[in-house]
């Protein structure tokens, strides 16, 4: 049970972050609480592929004077454009919420459902 | 230069995005002959290498010189070539409707990058459509979603901007969920080569690992298609988006992201891998009947145009996934057949939808009284398009239902069969309500601004409504197609 | 985004003056070492764009100036893009794949690769410096709504 929790701990982290991000798209009725929701969320999935690149007694996959072992350099070129993507979508995102608040007056789900004109 | 086709289909539409809205001002003028040029360049190549693959099975294209797997690859099969050349004519289509109704529908300073727009989509749909890799397959995914945010959000009513934003969200968790698949595949093959994937995961598909990965990966992908019960982003976007872009998202959006799961199931994953581990067929094809009934129902109850049509759209995916969940080579070809089919008259009754809405201001179904007399070419070109999309007999319809439906009686599947027959009745009912009134109802008191929309606009309407006919008189030509891919993707000679 | 940035603090105005020219020094070092070591265009273009902003938010910019920026911005963040696209399609014209730079110099390949990393390092460096100025500008810089 220990070696469950404790010999792969950077996946339940990954897994705790994950879901607090999931929380807070769902929950929060904020539209930048949920992009910030978003934001955590993509970065667990970077935690698991930066968790996943990892090789036991490797190092930074740069040429060492004397290293054996490297980490497998992949999932971090990967994540990068994961990275890049997860950026532009954050931009998209806030530019929207800024022409929502610029149409609407508000922010907050409930209120703006309420402002529509043709109901959800 | 003909085996630098692959990469040119994605880098062009991609540059030419880039030069449009960074340019001097006289290039942006002429912003809508660039985004032109570059589709029908695009569609140019489209239709060569999709003669090559059809001749050659398959035509591969190596990154940077670098043989797969350790490169990124290039592959386009049969399959692949269809939709290649049905994006391609969409997007034409679609470009040459936008010359008149873009700027009825945007302000002219946001023209530049509403072409922009467009043109990144296309190359993201492209990329999806001809990558062999599958983590290339999550970035043309994400290049194709946000330009298809930005350009739902252009819509002319506020609230395009939140069905924008609530698709950016959803679309956003299909594509970490996507991204996470991926990753465990990575973890359990070593790989990102689908067809290096498709050797090498055989080996363990009993791990929880790969299973892990196939469920996130097939959640996110119907989140991006829209499949029951994932489409609620799906009405909202497609009612307040411009016309364009709904006749362009509609015919070309979802149908890659099907595509995409269609590669997943099986190309990355063989078809043995469903039955062993996981009920695939009848989970997918429970859903889809649902989706089926459901989005018709939801279209009957509606009067706005534009939604109605965009709850057909659930409806239709329905079919689609349906084809594909079933899986023998009948119904595949159905499947593939329906694509083709959807995407060309959901493209028409979508810019026949504008077409009315800029000429009369009717979004309802109610305002369109006596329209079938002042408006007799859109109004034909409506009617044909829903006559194919409800399945009557001559149509391309008929045929793609006729072989879903022979598929499902191979497969033993008999209760499907009945589904599918009601989707179509009620296909017929729901279009009733706008056809009826148009036809059969004395004219109300909207008049027309003017008898009929500019040719600019009713010709790319009126030439995929006769596509869909053309299609059906001539069944053999596609369907001939659609079944080698078919069987190809099934793995039979 | 227009005015006097931060209020004229003095300490803030003189620490950032005597950083800026380090950041971008930083920056462009990354984008440099971005063919044989960790860094490249990407890091490099990130860290000046992030310079830029930091001097647009200290000293403020004027209405003038922050047009000049946009236009700016906009222009290297789609010349960035060209280069990369371009350098690819010179590989193509001269005979290989896209970006197979083993065809721009036959016979010396690592010159070559050498090179067109580079210049790729230099295109995706400038993309990304552009787009998130673009990006600052777009979205700091309209205070009237």
């Amino acid at each position: 049970m220990i070696e469950l929790i404790a010999g792969k701990y950077n996946y339940w982290i990954y897994i705790c972050l994950m879901m607090i991000g999931f929380y807070a798209i769902i929950a929060k009725g904020n539209l930048i609480k949920k992009i910030i929701g978003i934001n955590i969320f993509q970065s667990a999935v970077f935690l698991f592929y930066i968790s996943i690149s990892k090789v036991r007694g490797g190092t930074a996959p740069i040429l060492w004077e004397n290293a054996v072992l490297y980490d497998n350099p992949l999932p971090h070129v990967l994540i990068l454009t994961a990275i890049v993507v997860s950026v532009s979508t954050t931009a998209l995102a806030l530019a929207l919420v800024i022409r929502i608040r610029k149409e609407f007056g508000a922010m907050e789900e409930d209120r703006i459902a309420k402002l529509r004109s043709d109901g959800p | 230069m003909t085996e630098h086709f692959p990469a040119l289909l994605v880098i062009l539409p991609l540059l030419a995005a880039v030069l449009i809205p960074f340019s001097p001002a006289a290039v942006k003028r002429s912003a809508w002959h660039i985004s032109f040029a570059s589709a029908a360049a695009s569609l140019a190549l489209a239709a060569r290498l999709a003669w090559e693959t059809f001749a050659l099975g398959k035509v591969s294209y190596w990154f940077g010189g670098w043989a797969p797997p350790w490169g990124i690859e290039y592959s386009i099969d049969p399959l692949g070539a269809l939709l290649l050349l049905l994006t391609a004519f969409v997007t034409c289509a679609a470009l040459s409707y936008s010359r008149a109704a873009a700027p009825a529908e945007l302000a002219a300073e946001r023209l530049p990058y509403f072409y922009s727009c467009m043109l990144l989509f296309t190359s993201g749909l492209t990329g999806i459509i001809i990558t062999g890799d599958i983590f290339n397959l999550y970035v043309f995914i994400e290049i194709a979603s946000l330009a298809g945010y930005a350009l739902i959000a252009a819509g002319r009513r506020r609230e395009a901007l939140v069905a924008s934003y609530n698709y950016l969200i959803l679309g956003t968790i299909a594509a970490t969920f996507i991204l996470l698949g991926i990753g465990y595949l990575y973890m359990a093959a070593g790989t990102l080569n689908m067809a290096d994937l498709r050797e090498r995961l055989p080996q363990v598909y009993h791990t929880k690992t790969v299973l892990t990965g196939f469920a996130f990966l097939v959640v996110g992908l119907s989140i991006k298609t829209a499949l029951f019960p994932l489409h609620i982003w799906l009405p909202d976007a497609y009612t307040h988006a411009p016309s364009p872009v709904s006749a362009l998202l509609a015919a070309t959006g979802t149908k890659v992201g099907i595509y995409a799961m269609i590669r997943v199931i099986f190309t990355v994953f063989k078809p043995e891998f469903n039955p062993s581990t996981v009920p695939m067929t009848v989970i997918l094809a429970g859903l889809a009947c649902a989706g089926i009934i459901y989005g018709a129902l939801m279209a009957l109850a509606q009067t706005n145009i534009k939604r109605l049509l965009a709850y057909s759209s659930v409806s239709q995916i329905g079919y689609i996934i349906l084809g594909a969940a079933i899986s023998n080579q009948t119904a595949m070809t159905g499947s593939l057949l329906h694509i083709i089919n959807h995407a060309l008259m959901k493209a028409s009754l979508f810019m026949c939808a504008g077409i009315i809405l800029m000429s009369t201001g009717a979004e309802k179904t109610g305002d369109l009284k006596g329209l079938g007399r002042r408006m007799p070419l859109t109004m034909a070109a409506f009617t044909a398009a829903a006559c194919s999309l409800a399945g009557l007999p001559l149509t391309a319809g008929f045929i793609s239902k006729w072989h879903l439906a022979l598929g499902a009686v191979e497969a033993g599947l008999w209760l499907v069969v009945p589904v599918i027959l009601a989707g179509s009745l009620l296909t017929a009912v729901y279009f009733w309500k706008i056809i009826e009134p148009a036809y059969f109802s004395p004219a109300g008191e909207r008049r027309p601004v003017r008898p009929e929309a500019p040719a600019g606009m009713l010709a790319p309407a009126v030439l995929l409504a006769a596509l869909g006919v053309a299609l059906g008189l001539a069944a053999h030509f596609p369907a001939l197609g659609a079944g080698r891919a078919a069987a190809l993707l099934l793995g039979k000679p | 985004m227009s005015g006097r940035g931060c209020g004229g603090n003095l300490i803030i105005k003189t620490v950032s003056g005597f950083l800026i020219p380090f950041i971008q020094l930083f920056a462009l070092y990354l984008a440099a070492h971005g063919d044989l070591g960790p860094g490249g265009g990407f890091q490099g273009g990130t860290i000046f764009a992030a310079s830029l902003i930091l001097y647009a938010i200290v000293f403020g910019l004027d209405e003038g100036r922050e047009k000049v920026y946009e236009k700016a911005a906009g222009v290297m963040a789609a010349a960035g893009v060209l280069v990369f696209g371009g350098i690819g399609l010179l590989c193509m014209a001269a005979g290989g794949s896209f970006l197979q730079y083993s065809s721009l110099l036959p016979g010396k390949v690592k010159t070559a690769y050498h090179l067109g990393i580079y210049g790729v390092e230099i295109g995706v460096g400038l993309a990304v410096a552009g787009a998130l100025l673009l990006l600052f500008m777009k979205t700091a810089g309209s205070r009237d709504d």
